[in-house]
């Protein structure tokens, strides 16, 4: 219980200190780019906008620095993110809109990786020295480019020259997105080339560390006890060797979230497929701050709240994770 | 100097053990074959960003007649749309691509070696809060970050990019350095170090600091080649001044001008290939700098065609160590 009292501390400060530096970032910025975009977009957004605005950002002369950072936690407890310059709609509705696409993408992207490369992982690590090696070397090539250019090379194959799959979007527009099976096919169909260029790019990393996990741990007492026993080969690899191995997996799982995630984001954008990486660069080219910060928060909250689940998943599998300290 | 750093990786157990002798010991890590390709190929890249204005054939930024050629004798790597020598772009971006990723790398390194040394060896309070600082820049997406930041600032140059992937990439190496500092504080050489009275700064310079070469340098490789994939991606989505050529601002351009629907491919494969072969090289030299440290490794990292021929079948149970770990203990 202790441990998951202190997790949960943990968390807690990891967020306020995210928050935190998402309210400092604008005004550590030299310059004053806000009020010459609030001049700019006079007319356009409402005086009760503006003043929403000056309070997210501090422009606000008569206020301490303490009162903004109160204001600030007040208007993200009610939700409220500001008003996006560009589309002029709240951002929360912005980010509710796209979220969905980028989590469903990364989400199943990252499930169909992590397995493929922890079984794969497995295999390649129980038999050493086979022709499985050639993996090795293949998926770490694919790990050093980025993820934008490979989906640069995936379209250019899969989409213009093969014309298997749509270039860019992430469903049908002619369809009216509902829960039909036709709209769920567009979706999968228009997902497949990005989740592909997540699963090519990310797999690497999975079979690397299962496949090391794997040697370290196949010359472990209690493996060669087994194989001693008698036990089949399978019991011995996924039973005795495999089961242990995985666990480093699940750590490491949280900490290449974070770059997974970066990744994809700028993928989006290469895809135009309609997710929170495609509506920050967008933002950033037009200096829409409040979306800026606004995506920042929301990626920002979708990580930890990934890396709460895997750690308690984690401290579930893991009976030693709950003794320590 | 670097084989020298490294060598002293090897008496981990402690510094009292002699020192290593003879010259065949000391370039002991340059006969794996990982690192030596992976400096070969890193040199070939720094000597192209030392001489790259000298050895361009074009101006990057001169227009011609001949629009998207696609590679020839007169364009090696093809034309853009305006009739722009790929190549020449390519060969004037690397020195920014270089110099940034090292900068950021020494920054972050710095920064990180002090952080996890001082929580290491601090413990306590400071401890807590530190690793908490570093557990928190850790799980804080970072290349979202970085792009709020460089996109909030006025102008986002070479310097002020690898100053802001410095600032949020030194966690890793703080978070490891701290854990291998923890357990080398209590070894017996230090304990024996702090009863002969020395001082605070020495003790962390002189028995601890060396025995982090390998981590460290580990961990400095590692951010440069996240820094490479974080300034091209900068780079691409245009935060960046698109006017100074790097590899990420030849892939704005081909980006920007569609050069996937005119199947243009050699304007994004050949700037893609220089980043896949510096990440490449970077990587090969990670993995020398792990079996270096971790002579089990050495076996595990030999293809199946060396083991066969060195006679060695991986077993359960075993970890074959190769002969040069002998020489290793001497």
């Amino acid at each position: 219980m202790r441990f998951f009292v202190r997790r949960t501390v943990f968390y807690a400060i990891t967020f306020w200190a995210a928050m935190t530096i998402n309210f400092f970032i604008p005004r550590l910025m030299p310059g004053d780019p806000v009020s010459a975009l609030i001049a700019a977009n006079q007319g356009k957004i409402s005086p009760d906008a503006i003043d929403a605005l000056k309070a997210l950002f501090g422009l606000d002369e008569n206020t301490t620095l303490w009162q903004q950072y109160v204001t600030y936690w007040a208007h993200l407890f009610q939700g409220d993110l500001g008003i996006s310059f560009s589309g002029r709609e709240p951002v929360v509705d912005i980010l509710a809109r796209s979220l969905p696409w980028t989590i469903g993408l990364v989400g199943i992207a990252t499930i169909i990786s992590f397995t493929i490369g922890t079984l794969a992982g497995v295999a390649i690590g129980w038999r050493r020295g086979t022709r499985a090696d050639i993996l090795l070397p293949i998926s770490t090539f694919f790990s050093t480019v980025p993820y934008f250019w490979l989906a640069l090379v995936v379209i250019a194959v899969f989409a213009v020259r093969l014309g298997w799959f749509p270039a860019s979007g992430s469903y049908d527009r002619s369809m009216v997105p509902n829960l039909s099976w036709e709209f769920v096919g567009s979706v999968v169909y228009y997902g497949t080339l990005p989740a592909l260029t997540i699963v090519v790019t990310s797999v690497s990393g999975w079979i690397l560390g299962m496949r090391n996990m794997m040697v370290t741990v196949s010359s472990d007492d209690y493996v060669t006890v087994a194989q001693a026993k008698g036990l089949p080969e399978r019991t011995v690899m996924l039973g005795y060797a495999a089961r242990n191995a995985i666990l480093p997996q699940l750590s490491s799982f949280a900490l290449s979230l974070g770059f997974i995630v970066g990744g994809t984001l700028v993928m989006e954008t290469v895809f135009s497929y309609q997710g929170i990486g495609y509506q920050l660069l967008k933002a950033t080219s037009a200096k829409d701050y409040p979306l800026m910060q606004g995506c920042f928060l929301v990626i920002t909250l979708a990580v930890l709240f990934a890396n709460v689940i895997a750690d308690f998943a984690y401290g579930v599998l893991d009976p030693r994770t709950r003794q320590e300290g | 100097m670097a084989a020298e750093l490294v060598t002293t990786e090897t008496t981990q157990v402690g510094t009292e053990q002699t020192a290593p002798t003879g010259t065949k010991r000391r370039f002991l890590w340059m006969r794996n074959t990982k690192a030596l390709t992976g400096f070969g190929i890193l040199a070939f890249f720094a000597l192209i960003a030392a001489i790259g204005p000298w050895i361009a054939p074009y101006d990057p930024d001169e227009r011609s007649s001949d629009l998207l050629q696609p590679p020839s004798w007169e364009h090696w790597m093809g034309t853009t749309h305006l009739g722009q020598d790929v190549m020449s772009q390519v060969i004037l971006g690397t020195r920014s691509v270089l110099l940034i990723a090292f900068v950021a790398g020494f920054l972050a390194t710095f920064i990180g070696v002090v952080v996890g040394i001082t929580a290491g060896y601090v413990g306590g309070f400071g401890d807590e809060g530190l690793s908490a600082l570093s557990n928190v820049f850790l799980v804080i997406p970072q290349l979202p970050l970085i792009i709020i930041i460089a996109g909030m600032l006025p102008s986002a140059g070479g310097l002020t990019v690898a100053v802001v992937i410095a600032i949020t990439g030194w966690a890793w190496g703080a978070r490891v350095l701290r854990a291998q500092t923890l357990s080398l504080r209590k070894r017996d050489f230090v304990e024996a170090a702090r009863a002969n009275g020395e001082r605070t700064w020495r003790l962390i310079l002189a028995e601890i600091l060396p025995n982090l070469t390998a981590m460290i340098a580990a961990g400095f490789v590692g951010t440069v080649s996240f820094a490479v994939l974080s300034q091209i991606t900068l780079s691409f989505i245009g935060i960046t001044p698109t006017d100074t050529w790097n590899w990420g601002t030849v892939l704005y351009w081909a980006q920007a001008q569609l050069a996937l629907q005119r199947g243009a491919w050699w304007w994004y494969m050949f700037p893609g290939l220089c980043i896949a072969l510096v990440g490449i090289s970077l990587t090969l030299i990670n993995f020398g700098i792990d079996e270096f440290v971790n002579p089990r490794l050495r076996s595990t990292g030999l293809n199946a065609k060396t083991l066969r021929r060195r006679g060695i079948r991986p077993r359960i149970g075993f970890t074959p160590v190769v002969h040069e770990a002998k020489e290793d203990r001497a």
